[in-house]
C-alpha cells in the first residue's frame, strides 16, 4: 500500500536538505564574513610582524607571544584585568541577585526599579563615562564634596591616583553590569513554580533565608550560571571606560587586556603584534565558555 | 461501613475534630471563591473534597494548609486553632498535584526535608559546617533512619539515591508521599494527588493511599475533581459547587440519597436522568401529563433516575429507542422521553434485548428508587402511591 507514498517521501531528504542550505545560506555567508574571517585573519596577523602602512610583512612564528612574555605593559594589563574582573563579576552578580529578589517580592514600584537598575545597560556607556568623570573629579566632584562634608579632609583621587584608579573603574563596572544580571535573575525567579514554595512552607522553611536556600538558591542554578559567565566575558571585554576615563593611566595602573591591544594596533600600528593580544583575549573567553558548557553545565540542571 | 464504625470508636478516646474547616470566606476581586464553607473531618478520618475544577475545592484546601490566607472564617487543626498561622505551624503535611519535588534533590533528601527542617537547628542546616557541629550527627543519623524506614514501607528504598528527573510519574508521586507521611503530622491534605498518573496507576494507587491512610490513622482532606476516586477512597465525601459545600456524607447516600439536584447530577456515570415532573393539586405526580405513580408537594419539579433505576416495560413512559453501548459488564441503552424530548440513559444486564434503533419502547421504575427535587433543586420527599399506579398503568 505504501509504495505510492513512500517513493516521493524517499527523495524528500535531498530536496529538504538543500532547501535547508539555501535558507541557512544567508546567514551562513554572514558568519563566514563577518565573523570566521575576521577571526582567521586575526590567527594569522598574530604571527607576522605587520604593521599598518608597511608594504610587506614576514613570518615570525611565535615571537609576538614571546614578545608579550617579557612586555612589562602586557603582563601590567593582564593583572589589572584579572584584578578588574574580581571586583566586578562577584560584585555584580551578589547585587544584582539582591536587586532581583528585592524587586520580585515587593509589591509597589516593580517597573520603575526595574528600569531604573537597567537604566546602565541601554544608556551608552561612553556618554555615561563622562557623567562619571564629573561624579568622581577630585575637586568638584560631588562625591568627594560629600566625603568631604562627612571629614574626611583629603579624599582619594579616584580616577588619577594608581592605588584607587581599578576600584573606581570596577565600581563604575559593577553599576553598568548590575541592571543585566538583574534581569536575567528576574526572569529566572520567574520560573520557579510558585508550588515548590508552598511545599517549602508547609516542610517547616519558615524563614526567607531557608526558602532562599531550599528552593530558590538551587532553581536559579541555571541562570546563575549563564549570569557568571556572561559577567566574567562583558567584564574582560572592559574597554570603553578605560578607554574614554583613563587611557590606562596613571603610569599603567588601569591599562587592560583590550586598551593594550587598542594601543598596540592602532596608536603604534603594530597590528601584529595586537592580533597576538587579541589571541589570548579569545583564548580566555572560549577558555570560560568551554567551563560553562562542560564544566558546571551538568551540575545545575536536574533530571 | 464498619470501617467507619471502627474509625469512631478509634477517635472516642477525647480526641476530636482532626481538621474543622468553620465559616470560610475567600474573594478574589470581585468574585466569591468560597461563601462561608464549614467541614469537618473528624480523627482518622479520610474525606474527600469532589467537584468540578474552578469550585473552589483547591482554594479551601490552600487555606487549610495556611498557603492562602481566607478573608473570613477559621481552621483547626488537632484541637488547636491555627487560623493565624504559618503553614509551618500548623501540623499538617500536603501533597501538591504537581508533587513539588525539589528538583535538586534527591529522593532521600526530598523525604527528609520536613524532618530536617525541624529536628536541626539553623545553625546544623549550614552546608558542610552543619553536619560537624555538637549533636548533628545523632540527629542526621535518626533523620536517615527515619528516612530508610518510611521509603521502606513505600517501597522506594532502591530509588533513594535518585533525582525527582530520574524518576516516573509514579514514582515522584510516591516520593511526594513519603514526604508527607514521615512527620507523623496531625493531618493530611491531598491535592489531587492522582492527576498525573496514568489510567492503570491511579487505581493502584488509589488503593496505596486508603492503606497508607488506614495505618497512619491520619485525618486526611483529598481534594479531587474525581468522583471514582471520591467514592472509592473517601469515608465521607463533600461535594462542592460555585463555593458552597452542597452535601457532606458517606460515598453510599451520595449516590443513593442526594440532597441536592446538582449533586445528583455530578455523582454518578452515566449521569442521573432528569425528567421534567409536575405534581397537581391533588399531589399527584404526573410526567408529562401522565401519572407515574407518585405523590409529591404540588408545583413543577424534577424526577431523578439512575440509570440502574431505568428499565424497559410493558407500561410506562413512551420512548424511543436511539442505540446501545455495549461495556463488557452492562449494557447502556440511550433513549429518548417522547413527550419532553429528553434524553435518557438506560443500564441494563449485557445479555438484556437490545431494542432497535427508533423502536418505540415504554420505560418503567420502581416509584421508591425515583428522587424528586423541586424548581430550587433541593431534594422533596416522595411516596409512592401504589393504588395510582394501577390505575394510571393498567
Amino acid at each position: 500500500m505504501s509504495e505510492a507514498l513512500a517513493l516521493p517521501r524517499a527523495r524528500a531528504p535531498v530536496g529538504e536538505a538543500l532547501a535547508g542550505l539555501l535558507l541557512t545560506l544567508p546567514a551562513g555567508i554572514a558568519f563566514l564574513l563577518m565573523l570566521l574571517l575576521p577571526t582567521l585573519a586575526t590567527v594569522m596577523l598574530a604571527f607576522t610582524d605587520y604593521e599598518l602602512g608597511m608594504p610587506g610583512f614576514a613570518w615570525i612564528g611565535f615571537e609576538n607571544f614571546e614578545e608579550m612574555l617579557g612586555d612589562r605593559g602586557f603582563r601590567v594589563a593582564l593583572r589589572n584585568t584579572i584584578v578588574y574582573v574580581c571586583i566586578v563579576t562577584p560584585a555584580s552578580i551578589a547585587l544584582g541577585l539582591g536587586a532581583a529578589l528585592l524587586i520580585e517580592a515587593g509589591s509597589r514600584g516593580r517597573a520603575l526599579f526595574r528600569a531604573m537598575f537597567f537604566l546602565p545597560v541601554v544608556s551608552l556607556t561612553v556618554a555615561m563615562a563622562a557623567a562619571w568623570q564629573y561624579l568622581l573629579h577630585p575637586t568638584i566632584g560631588p562625591l568627594n564634596a560629600l566625603l568631604r562634608r562627612i571629614g574626611i579632609a583629603e579624599p582619594p583621587f579616584w580616577l588619577s591616583s594608581s592605588d584607587w584608579v581599578l576600584t573606581s573603574l570596577g565600581a563604575i563596572g559593577v553599576w553598568e553590569n548590575l541592571g543585566y544580571n538583574m534581569v536575567l535573575f528576574l526572569a529566572g525567579l520567574t520560573a520557579i513554580p510558585r508550588e515548590l514554595y508552598a511545599a517549602a512552607e508547609v516542610d517547616g522553611a519558615k524563614r526567607a533565608f531557608d526558602r532562599f536556600r531550599l528552593v530558590t538558591w538551587p532553581l536559579l542554578g541555571p541562570t546563575t550560571l549563564f549570569v557568571v559567565t556572561i559577567t566574567l566575558i562583558r567584564s574582560v571585554r572592559v574597554f570603553d571606560t578605560v578607554a574614554v576615563l583613563t587611557q590606562g593611566g596613571p603610569n599603567k595602573a588601569s591599562e587592560v587586556l583590550l586598551h593594550t591591544m587598542y594601543r598596540e594596533g592602532f596608536t603604534f600600528l603594530r597590528l601584529g603584534y595586537s592580533a597576538a593580544i587579541t589571541l589570548v583575549f579569545l583564548a580566555i573567553v572560549l577558555g570560560l565558555v568551554w567551563l560553562q558548557t562542560k564544566a558546571l553545565d551538568r551540575r545545575v540542571h536536574y533530571g | 461501613m464498619s470501617r467507619r464504625n471502627n474509625r469512631a470508636r478509634a477517635a472516642g478516646g477525647g480526641e476530636v475534630a482532626g481538621i474543622a474547616i468553620a465559616g470560610v470566606t475567600k474573594r478574589f476581586g470581585a468574585v466569591t471563591a468560597l461563601a462561608g464553607v464549614s467541614l469537618q473531618v473528624e480523627a482518622g478520618e479520610f474525606v474527600a473534597l469532589v467537584g468540578p475544577s474552578g469550585c473552589g475545592k483547591t482554594t479551601l484546601m490552600r487555606i487549610v494548609a495556611g498557603i492562602e490566607s481566607a478573608d473570613a472564617g477559621r481552621v483547626v487543626v488537632g484541637q488547636r486553632d491555627v487560623s493565624g498561622l504559618r503553614p509551618a505551624d500548623r501540623d499538617i503535611a500536603m501533597v501538591f498535584q504537581s508533587y513539588a519535588l525539589y528538583p535538586h534533590l534527591t529522593a532521600r533528601q526530598n523525604i527528609a526535608v520536613p524532618l530536617a527542617m525541624r529536628r536541626l537547628s539553623r545553625a546544623q542546616l549550614l552546608p558542610l559546617i552543619g553536619r560537624f557541629l555538637p549533636g548533628s550527627r545523632a540527629r542526621l543519623r535518626a533523620i536517615a533512619a527515619d528516612v530508610e524506614q518510611v521509603a521502606a514501607s513505600l517501597g522506594l528504598d532502591a530509588l533513594l539515591d535518585r533525582r525527582p528527573g530520574q524518576l516516573s510519574g509514579g514514582q515522584r508521586q510516591r516520593v511526594a508521599l513519603a514526604r508527607a507521611i514521615i512527620r507523623r503530622p496531625a493531618a493530611f491534605l491531598m491535592d489531587e494527588p492522582l492527576s498525573n498518573l496514568d489510567a492503570a496507576l491511579r487505581v493502584q494507587t488509589r488503593r496505596e493511599i486508603v492503606a497508607i491512610h488506614r495505618s497512619a490513622g491520619v485525618a486526611t482532606l483529598y481534594v479531587t475533581h474525581d468522583q471514582t476516586e471520591a467514592l472509592t477512597m473517601a469515608d465521607r465525601v463533600a461535594v462542592m459547587m460555585a463555593g458552597e459545600i452542597l452535601q457532606v456524607a458517606t460515598p453510599e447516600a451520595i449516590y443513593a440519597d442526594p440532597q441536592d439536584l446538582r449533586v445528583a447530577g455530578f455523582i454518578g456515570s452515566p449521569r442521573i436522568n432528569m425528567l421534567p415532573a409536575e405534581a397537581d393539586a391533588g399531589g399527584l405526580l404526573r410526567v408529562a401529563g401522565d401519572p407515574v405513580g407518585m405523590l409529591a408537594p404540588p408545583g413543577p419539579l424534577t424526577l431523578a433516575l439512575r440509570p440502574e433505576d431505568l428499565r424497559p416495560a410493558e407500561h410506562g413512559l413512551a420512548a424511543i429507542s436511539e442505540g446501545v453501548e455495549f461495556l463488557g459488564e452492562s449494557l447502556l441503552l440511550h433513549a429518548r422521553h417522547l413527550a419532553s424530548g429528553t434524553p435518557v440513559v438506560l443500564r441494563l444486564t449485557p445479555d438484556a434485548p437490545r431494542p432497535a434503533a427508533g423502536a418505540m419502547m415504554r420505560l418503567g421504575f420502581d416509584p421508591a428508587r425515583a428522587l424528586l427535587f423541586d424548581a430550587a433543586g433541593k431534594r422533596v420527599a416522595a411516596r409512592p402511591s401504589l393504588r395510582l399506579v394501577e390505575r394510571a398503568l393498567v
